[in-house]
C-alpha cells in the first residue's frame, strides 16, 4: 500500500520587505503542525520562488509580505506558475493586505489571504482542508 | 549600606507582610487570583505587593541619584522636561520627494520639532527604482531616493541648518549622509552646521530588521568609517542609532532588547577604539532607539535601566572620562507590533499609554504610531492625531512637570534592577561567544528573538496574553478606517526622472568617482570624502551600492525559524 505523503509548504517572502516575524512564526507553526516546511528567507524574486516550489516539490506556498508590494509580487508568482505547468501549487498570502486587494488577489487566483490577528491553528486548519499531497 | 532603612524597619516590614499575606490567603480561599499568573508581556512573572525589602541592597546616590549625573537613571539631563520637552519626531516618508517633502512642511507647520525620513524598500536595500528587483515596491513604505536631485526635492523649503534630520536607514547609511552632505554643501551651509542622526546600525539589521546588503565584517567597517568622519567633519551629527527597535518588534523580550541593543553599542565602541579613535571623541555622538510596548511599567524600569548600564559600560568597561560619554541619550517610537487591524480606533489609546511610558521613562524624542500604521502609510489625519497625543501628554497631562516621576517607586526601582541584572547576565553570554558579531554569526541573538516572538503567538491564541478586539472583545466589523493609497504611476514616474539625471550628468566623471569609491573600499581610505564626490557628480544610489556588493560580496539570508 503506497503511504500518503506528508503535506509540503513553501512560506516564502517575496520581494525587498524584511519583515519576516509573521512567516519565521507561521513556518514554525506548520512544522508543528507535521508539515514539511521550506523556509525561503528573505529578499527573494518570484522567479526564484517559483524555481525552488518546483524544484522541492511543495504542494502549498505560503507569500508573507508587510511593506505594500504583493499588488506586483503575488500575481507575479501565480503568473509564473502558470507558465511553468504548475497551477496545481496552491497560493496563499498573509500579511498586511487591505480588504480591497484581498478581492483583487482572489481574483487572480490567490486562494486565501490571512491578514494580522489570525490564530495560527486557523491557518493550520486552512491548509489540513484545502492542501492536498500532490 | 542602604542609607534609607535601618534594620528595625525591615524587621517591621516583613512582620506586616506576613500578617497581610495571611489575610489575603483568606480573601482567596473564598474567591481564588484573577489569574494563574500575573506575568507583563515579555513574560516576567509580577509579584502582588512591593515594598523597601524588595529594594534593600539599593544606595540611593550609589543607583538613583540625580537627573544628570551618574549613572544617569533619573535621565541624562539636569533639567529634564523642565527645561525643555522632547523632541516631537514623526517618522515619515512617502511616495515621491516631493510627495513627502509636503508631509514634512504639515508636520513642521502642526509644531513638530524635529524632521525623521522613512525611506521606501528600494532605497533601504540599495537599489535604483528602475532595478528588477525594485519592481512594485516604490515609495510604497516610504520615499523613494535615487539621485541628490530627489534628495534636493525632500528637503525642499525646510531650514536644515535649524531642524535636525533623522534618516531611518542602513546598508546605504553612508551613501544617503553623503547625499544629504552634499545638498547642504550645495545651498552652502557648511558641513559642521548640520545636524540629524542617521540609524546607520547593522548590527540590529542581521539581527532583526534585515535589511541588508554586505556581510557583518564589512557592513561594521563603513559603519566605523562614518563615526570616524563624524568625529572629525561633522561633529553635530548622531552617526548611529544604535536600535533595539526592530530587535523589539521582531518579537525580542523587554530585556533581550536592552542586552542585544547595548550588545551592539559595546561592539562597535571596541571597533572605533580599534580604529584608533578616542572613546570620548566619539562616543558622545552615540544616540539609541528603543520601542516603547504595553507593559506600561516594564518599559519605564528598561528605559531607566538602559540609561545606568550605559553609564557603567561606559565608564568601567571603556574607561570613558568625559560625562557626555557615559549618556545614553535615546529616541522612542511605540511599538507598531502592539496595533491591531482589527478595531484600529484602539490603536490611538494603545498608543497614548506608550507614549507616555516611553515619556515617563525619560526619551529625548518620540515617535508615535499613527492608527491606520497596522493597514497602510498614515493618512495626513491619522497622522496628526497621533502628534496630538504627545502634545496632550506634554501639555495636559502634568507628567512632564517633575523629573523621573517614578523614582522611587518600590515596584519600578526592583525591576529596574531586576531587568539590569539579567541583560548583563546576557551581555556576558555574548561577550563568552568573542563578541556580538561572532553571536550574530552563531544565529544566536536571531533564535533567542525567534523563540520568544513564538512563544507570545503560542500565548495569544491560547488567551493568556489578551488582545483587546483580536482574541477578546471581537466584534464583527469592516474596516471603518480611510486607507491611503500610492500612485502606481509613481514608478514609472521616478524611472523617467533617474533616466534624465543619467542622461545630463558627465558620465566619465561619475565612473572616475565610482572608481575611487571602491578603491577607498579595498584599502583602508574613509570612504566618505569618495561617496561625497560621487553623489554630488550625480551617481546613484545603486551605482554606488554596487560597488560596496561587488568588493565585499553579498549577505544572505540563513532563513532561521
Amino acid at each position: 500500500m503506497k503511504q500518503k505523503r506528508r503535506v509540503r509548504v513553501m512560506v516564502a517572502k517575496p520581494g525587498l520587505d524584511g519583515h519576516d516575524r509573521g512567516a519565521r512564526i507561521i513556518a514554525r507553526a506548520y512544522r508543528d503542525a507535521g508539515f514539511e516546511v521550506v523556509y525561503t528567507g528573505l529578499h527573494q524574486t518570484p522567479e526564484e520562488i517559483v524555481e525552488a516550489a518546483i524544484q522541492e516539490d511543495v504542494d502549498m506556498i505560503g507569500l508573507s509580505s508587510l511593506a505594500g508590494a504583493h499588488r506586483y509580487l503575488f500575481p507575479a508568482v501565480v503568473q509564473l506558475l502558470h507558465e511553468r505547468g504548475a497551477d496545481d501549487i496552491v497560493v496563499c498570502g498573509g500579511g498586511i493586505i487591505p480588504e480591497d486587494d484581498i478581492k483583487r488577489l482572489k481574483a487572480i487566483g490567490v486562494r486565501e489571504v490571512f491578514t494580522p490577528g489570525t490564530p495560527l491553528d486557523q491557518i493550520v486548519r486552512w491548509v489540513e482542508q484545502n492542501v492536498t499531497p500532490r | 549600606m542602604p542609607l534609607t532603612f535601618n534594620d528595625k524597619i525591615f524587621d517591621d516590614i516583613k512582620k506586616g507582610r506576613e500578617k497581610w499575606e495571611k489575610e489575603l490567603e483568606k480573601v482567596f480561599a473564598a474567591r481564588p487570583e484573577r489569574l494563574p499568573r500575573f506575568s507583563t508581556v515579555s513574560d516576567r512573572e509580577i509579584g502582588q505587593l512591593y515594598t523597601p525589602a524588595d529594594i534593600k541592597a539599593q544606595d540611593f546616590m550609589r543607583d538613583i541619584g540625580f537627573p544628570g549625573e551618574y549613572p544617569f537613571t533619573r535621565g541624562v539631563q539636569p533639567s529634564m522636561y523642565r527645561g525643555r520637552l522632547w523632541t516631537m519626531r514623526m517618522f515619515a516618508g512617502l511616495g515621491s520627494a516631493s510627495d513627502t517633502n509636503k508631509r514634512f512642511h504639515l508636520l513642521v507647520n502642526q509644531g513638530q520639532t524635529g524632521l525623521s525620513t522613512a525611506f521606501d524598500m528600494p532605497t533601504l536595500m540599495g537599489y535604483d527604482t528602475d532595478s528588477p528587483k525594485a519592481r512594485g515596491e516604490c515609495g510604497k513604505c516610504g520615499v523613494a531616493i535615487d539621485t541628490i536631485e530627489d534628495m534636493e526635492d525632500l528637503f525642499e523649503g525646510l531650514p536644515i541648518d535649524k531642524i535636525t534630520t533623522s534618516m531611518t536607514i542602513n546598508p546605504p547609511a553612508s551613501v544617503i549622509w553623503a547625499m544629504y552632505i552634499a545638498m547642504a554643501e550645495k545651498r552652502g551651509i557648511d558641513r559642521k552646521a548640520i545636524g540629524g542622526t542617521i540609524q546607520n546600525d547593522m548590527l540590529k539589521e542581521f539581527i532583526a530588521q534585515k535589511t541588508f546588503m554586505c556581510p557583518p565584517v564589512p557592513s561594521v567597517r563603513i559603519i566605523t568609517d562614518t563615526v570616524e568622519f563624524g568625529t572629525k567633519e561633522v561633529p553635530r551629527w548622531n552617526t548611529i542609532s544604535i536600535s533595539g527597535y526592530h530587535i523589539r518588534e521582531a518579537g525580542s523580550t523587554a530585556v533581550q532588547e536592552l542586552a542585544f541593543t547595548l550588545g551592539d553599542g559595546i561592539a562597535y565602541t571596541e571597533e572605533a577604539i580599534k580604529r584608533g579613535l578616542d572613546v570620548d571623541d566619539f562616543a558622545p555622538r552615540f544616540s539609541f532607539f528603543f520601542n516603547s510596548h504595553l507593559d506600561f511599567f516594564e518599559e519605564i524600569a528598561k528605559f531607566r535601566a538602559a540609561r545606568r548600564m550605559w553609564g557603567k559600560i561606559m565608564k568601567d568597561r571603556f574607561k570613558a572620562k568625559d560625562p557626555r560619554s557615559w549618556w545614553l541619550r535615546f529616541h522612542t517610537q511605540t511599538a507598531g507590533c502592539s496595533l491591531t487591524a482589527q478595531q484600529p480606533y484602539n490603536n490611538v489609546v494603545r498608543t497614548a499609554l506608550q507614549a507616555l511610558a516611553a515619556v515617563m521613562g525619560g526619551t529625548q524624542s518620540l515617535h508615535t504610531n499613527s492608527l491606520d500604521e497596522v493597514l497602510a502609510i498614515p493618512t495626513e489625519e491619522a497622522a496628526t492625531i497621533a502628534l496630538r497625543t504627545q502634545q496632550i501628554i506634554a501639555e495636559e497631562s502634568g507628567v512632564a512637570n517633575m523629573i523621573d516621576p517614578l523614582g522611587g517607586s518600590y515596584f519600578v526601582e526592583a525591576l529596574t534592577n531586576r531587568m539590569e541584572e539579567e541583560a548583563f547576565e546576557i551581555i556576558e553570554k555574548i561577550d563568552n561567544m568573542g563578541g556580538m558579531l561572532s553571536a550574530i554569526e552563531k544565529n544566536y541573538p536571531q533564535q533567542e528573538i525567534a523563540d520568544a516572538a513564538y512563544r507570545y503567538q503560542k500565548q495569544i491564541d491560547e488567551k493568556e496574553k489578551i488582545v483587546v478586539g483580536v482574541n477578546k472583545y471581537v466584534t464583527e466589523e469592516d474596516i471603518p478606517v480611510e486607507i491611503m493609497e500610492i500612485d502606481e504611476e509613481l514608478e514609472s514616474l521616478q524611472i523617467k526622472k533617474i533616466h534624465r539625471v543619467k542622461n545630463e550628468r558627465d558620465n566619465r566623471r561619475v565612473e572616475a568617482c565610482l572608481e575611487r569609491v571602491g578603491e577607498a573600499c579595498s584599502g583602508d581610505t574613509n570612504v566618505m570624502e569618495a561617496l561625497i564626490d560621487a553623489v554630488k557628480a550625480h551617481a546613484t544610489l545603486q551605482e554606488v551600492c554596487d560597488v560596496y556588493r561587488k568588493v565585499y560580496g553579498a549577505y544572505r539570508d540563513p532563513g532561521i525559524y
